[in-house]
């Protein structure tokens, strides 16, 4: 039975990857694909842990995939976040149909 | 005070990186055991500048309680913008406005603001690029539906905020 479950669990993580990286090929700018990258990958990743969590049970490796779900859950948003100020910083410009861009409009914070 | 909270938070991340004891035969490593005390002395006494500066709040039984709380929100906005990337990108004409915004959190710690803008990109069509230090947040919107500052802080930053003061502030 957990075994099953395990494995579902790893087939929805692969699904999430699957359409993260889809999106990474398919938008336009860096920001956009920033997005498609963090969310579904991020997603992705959690469920394989969990799924090793329920296949391998409440030993050492089960263990070490749980505090993985908690590192990546904090280190990925940030990496996501230091990757888009350093592009916007190095004048990386906006997908030309874009809205409205306050950031630049404002001098980059630095206001 | 902030050596006793380093020292117990580096102990535990060991012990649950090494998992010294064994269930199967009832046995205990010792020599990972001490190892995990000495280093974890030793990281307290190099490495406590880099800690947070209030360490009461490791020791404040509701802090975690609504930490718990907050968990399955968190989860469920992130099923929520994984179905909405998943929406944009097979769409074949990708149904996208995107565009940066400012908001205002009226968040103080700095801890809070890092969990904020986290749970922020995590979420439905959002990604901080950067914040300053009266509060002000500059978000990458996927899909723009409000450009005023307070507008968009009711859209993107309300949901969280009540729930972040309570653990973090």
């Amino acid at each position: 039975m957990n075994e099953l479950i395990g494995i579902v669990c790893f087939g929805i993580g692969i699904v999430f990857n699957f359409f993260g990286c889809l999106g990474l090929l398919r938008f336009p700018d860096i920001y956009n694909r920033l997005q498609a990258g963090t969310k579904c990958v991020t997603f992705g990743t959690i469920f394989l842990l969990i799924g090793t969590l329920v296949y391998a049970g409440f030993n050492a490796l089960g263990i070490k995939a749980v505090l993985c779900l908690v590192f990546i859950l904090i280190t990925s948003p940030t990496a996501a976040h230091a990757i888009s100020r350093g592009a916007h910083h190095s004048k990386v410009k906006l997908w030309k149909k874009s809205v409205i861009d306050i950031y630049e409009e404002e001098g980059e914070g630095k206001k | 005070m902030r050596r006793i909270g380093l020292f117990l938070v580096s102990m535990v991340i060991w012990y649950l990186l090494t998992w010294p004891y064994n269930f199967q035969n009832q046995t205990m490593d010792w020599q990972i055991f001490f190892a995990g005390i000495i280093f974890s002395i030793l990281a307290s006494i190099l490495f406590v500048e880099v800690f947070t500066k209030y360490p009461h709040k490791l020791f404040a039984p509701v802090r975690y309680f609504w930490a718990l709380c907050y968990l399955p929100v968190l989860f469920f906005y992130m099923l929520i913008a994984n179905f909405d990337v998943m929406y944009r990108v097979i769409h074949p004409k990708m149904p996208i406005r995107p565009g940066i915004v400012k908001v205002k959190t009226r968040l103080k710690s700095e801890s809070g603001r890092t969990a904020l803008a986290n749970s922020i990109t995590l979420t439905p069509g959002t990604l901080s690029v950067d914040i300053t230090d009266d509060g002000y947040l500059y978000i990458h919107w996927i899909n723009v539906k409000n450009t005023d500052v307070e507008g968009a802080s009711k859209q993107i930053v309300a949901r969280f905020e009540p729930l972040l003061e309570k653990i973090f502030d």
